[in-house]
């Protein structure tokens, strides 16, 4: 087990690499620093000066890969690519283009993002199983069809309706809730509320139909036929026996969401107004803070890895029968 | 007046080229015959079809472009719509703005809602505007009518004709009036209505009625909008029917032009993946499970960003606005294709792994095909049942995403008119009191309408390519 981990976490650091290089390409390579500066300050009559000032000022003014100005280690420690992009192995974020330290933000912004992320997600599962089954134990009926047309519909609406229609009505109509906004503490429950419930049945059509998939195929194994045989009923076989098989693949599912679960919702906290991460990502987009979105990147992408490696320990623990070498 | 497409344009035409093309190709191998017709008994999916195929029309209309000011055949059907402006809101079908203001009427200052430019100049008040609303609507109920009674017709006579001879062996009686000539002529009516029945199925039904009902609301909505704006008018006065409707360009391009440059790339890779192994299947692995690490919103937006800047910086490129959003929109598509080809190219790979050590394979390569030989002719049509539910399962994701990137910030150029733009600028009107909720709700109800028959496609689609699906079924 410990040596399986090691080996993934070992095998993780050439992907980090490469996600580092890629966005450094983006962001150094496409564009140089001096059309990024030329963005910020304004497309037309910018000086010369005012752009090397910007650049100094933000640490840009550096070769890519090589200094030749430099002497010993330097030579590759004063660049760009060190001191941006290599950085951000150690989680070493800098600070952002407006100025302000990023990792300061993170730390702070992550809770929001999680009262809203966490309850949305286990809310959302159970609810998500409680409609599979019913559609698994209505199998191939009326109910199921009409189930199923329903996933579909509700698939096919766009998330932004839901979150624009729940804060129009919840919000706006009878307010129960505050439209937008937050909170510290459990204040903050009652603007958590609506971005929770939004979350919840926006994830609904997708996850019952694939649920209901997943509970129809273990369905058709041998296990539920000797169960049936044995006399069990319906229902009991469905709690007992597939419901147990079929929370592998979804607990796996969701398992590799957990860690990402820091990284928030981007539109859902950008209406909602939470201070969350995903806000944050927003609002560094629009003001084009493309150091912000560089150190979202690589937090996003080792947060997306470190759950592919809880998503393979979980199943040792689900199943038995898997093992890890 | 002369053609002049733009680059999303030609892309577009030619990935419809290519899907007919392939269509065609596949009909001629009964397996996928069996698929399509398994496709088309369902009339879920033949009312889908008809009303993506009406979506389709307008995206092609709306894709041929004439040269002076890129103005489209649609704006060129559509006109004046797309170029009279009111002064701000107007509701639906209203004669007049939505806000009051204060005006000199005879002399007198008065609180009125001022007429709107565009409306007919018969049409005096309401009742005069009802009347014209009905009578657009029956006109359009007798066409629409007439045009599918007698397709319908039409559709029966070709069935009896192709198929007559089952169906006269099948039902025996007619069979008897041939021989003898003694058949009462009641019964022999009987027999021929016994005939006609079996020609309407379910299906026929389902699609004549979506067809009927596309048509109406096509005519209603077009001869409506000649003297009224149909929808109302948004902020700066613009039609909001014109802008919905030249949003399905948008959807459509985002759909099908990030499919044509996703699957070369999974394709190939995927393929060559699974096919050769070794060290070529390592190099790729690394690359589509980096790329597929970042998660997907923000390497996009981080490809987006870039692009930007790009545009921004390189002007010279990009003459007229319409290029500029061209441009854009034709990025989007790539950096959306690039960013998730990751997928089907994992499933490609483990077909491909699969398939090559099956008994066809093996026969080719001991009769000595080279490896290209086998992959173009023996792996390539054994993975296309993969590529096509792919492409129509990403196709309604797709069009939603489009709305999602368009509000962050990254998706097609401001300037283009999309469901995202229109939903983006009409986020704040729900606040207005009074509420304006037509241009959030006209591109809701078009998205909606367009992904819905989008997934019932897709969901038969699969039902009927998916192997795995038969064997349980």
């Amino acid at each position: 087990m410990m040596h399986y981990l090691f080996r993934r976490l070992l095998y993780a650091i050439p992907i980090l690499m490469g996600i580092n290089i890629l966005t450094f390409a983006l962001f150094f390579m496409v564009n140089t620093p001096d059309d990024m500066a030329r963005m910020q300050l304004g497309q037309k009559n910018v000086s010369p000066i005012a752009i090397e000032q910007w650049k100094v000022e933000r640490g840009y003014n550096l070769p890519l890969f090589y200094n030749t100005e430099t002497t010993g280690m330097q030579h590759f420690s004063q660049t760009l690519f060190f001191q941006k992009s290599f950085r951000l192995f150690i989680f070493d974020f800098g600070r952002s283009d407006a100025g302000r330290d990023i990792s300061y933000d993170v730390s702070h912004r992550m809770w929001p993002s999680l009262a809203i992320a966490v309850p949305a997600l286990i809310l959302g599962m159970a609810l998500n199983i409680l409609f599979a089954m019913m559609m698994a134990f209505f199998r191939s009926t009326r109910l199921d069809l009409v189930g199923v047309m329903f996933c579909i519909m509700l698939m096919s609406i766009s998330s932004m309706f839901y979150i624009i229609g729940g804060q129009y009505f919840f919000g706006k109509l009878l307010r129960l809730v505050p439209i937008s906004g937050y909170d510290t503490g459990f204040n903050s429950i009652k603007f958590v509320l609506l971005p929770v419930l939004v979350a919840v049945i926006a994830g609904l059509g997708s996850g019952g139909r694939w649920y209901r998939t997943l509970f129809l195929e273990e369905m058709n194994l041998d296990y539920v036929r000797t169960a049936r045989a044995k006399g069990l009923s319906e229902y009991s076989i469905l709690l007992h026996h597939v419901l147990k098989n079929a929370m592998l693949p979804i607990l796996t599912g969701i398992v590799v969401l957990i860690p990402s679960l820091f990284m928030g919702s981007l539109i859902l906290e950008s209406f909602f107004g939470v201070p969350g991460l995903g806000s944050y990502m927003i609002d560094a987009i629009q003001q084009q803070d493309f150091a912000i979105v560089r150190a979202m990147v690589f937090l996003g992408s080792v947060l997306y890895i470190i759950g592919l490696v809880l998503t393979d320990i979980s199943y040792t623990f689900v199943d038995p029968r898997v093992k890890l070498a | 007046m002369s053609l002049g497409l733009l680059w999303s344009d030609k892309c577009f035409f030619l990935v419809l080229i290519v899907i007919v093309v392939l269509i065609l190709n596949g009909l001629r191998s009964p397996p996928t015959r069996l698929a399509f017709m398994r496709i088309f008994s369902k009339p879920v999916s033949v009312a889908s079809a008809i009303v993506l195929l009406f979506f389709l029309i307008i995206g092609v209309l709306d894709s041929i472009h004439f040269k002076p000011n890129s103005r489209s055949l649609l704006d060129n059907i559509l006109s004046p719509i797309g170029d009279v402006y009111e002064k701000t809101y107007s509701s639906p079908l209203a004669l007049t703005l939505y806000a009051s203001e204060v005006l000199m009427v005879d002399g007198r200052v008065k609180l009125t809602h001022p007429r709107l430019n565009y409306v007919k100049p018969t049409l005096k008040n309401n009742a005069q505007k009802w009347m014209f609303i009905r009578q657009v609507l029956l006109d359009a109920l007798w066409v629409s009518g007439l045009l599918v009674l007698g397709l319908g017709l039409l559709t029966i006579i070709f069935k009896i004709c192709t198929r007559k001879f089952l169906i006269m062996s099948s039902s025996c009686k007619l069979g008897e009036i041939s021989k003898d000539g003694t058949m009462p002529i009641t019964e022999q009516l009987f027999a021929y209505a016994e005939m006609i029945k079996r020609c309407i199925s379910k299906t026929l039904l389902t699609g004549l009625l979506t067809l009927f009902i596309c048509l109406l609301l096509v005519i209603a909505s077009y001869w409506l909008s000649r003297g009224l704006h149909l929808l109302g008018t948004g902020k700066i006065g613009q039609d909001i029917f014109y802008a919905t409707v030249k949003s399905i360009r948008t959807g459509l391009m985002i759909g099908i032009l990030t499919t044509l440059f996703m699957m070369p790339l999974a394709l190939l890779l995927g393929i060559a993946a699974g096919y050769f192994g070794g060290i070529i299947d390592d190099v790729i692995q690394y690359i589509y499970t980096t790329l597929s690490s970042i998660p997907g919103v923000l390497l996009i937006t981080a490809s987006v960003l870039s692009m930007q800047t790009y545009i921004a910086n390189h002007p010279e490129q990009f003459t007229t606005l319409e290029e500029n959003a061209d441009a854009r929109l034709l990025a989007l598509c790539f950096i959306l294709g690039v960013t998730s080809w990751t997928s089907l190219c994992r499933l490609l790979r483990a077909e491909a792994m699969k398939l090559k050590e099956v008994d066809y394979v093996l026969a080719a390569k001991a009769l000595g095909s080279g490896p290209f030989k086998i992959i173009f002719k023996h792996l390539l049509p054994n993975v296309m049942h993969i590529v096509v539910i792919t492409f129509v399962l990403d196709f309604s994701f797709l069009v939603l995403a489009e709305a999602v990137l368009s509000y962050v910030g990254v998706g097609v150029s401001p300037l283009t008119i999309s469901w995202g733009n229109m939903i983006n600028a009409a986020r704040l009107e729900l606040a207005r009191e009074p509420l304006v909720w037509w241009p959030m709700l006209a591109a809701f109800g078009f998205m909606f309408t367009f992904v819905l028959a989008s997934n019932l496609l897709a969901d038969a689609v699969e039902d009927a390519f998916n192997p795995r699906h038969h064997s349980s079924a």
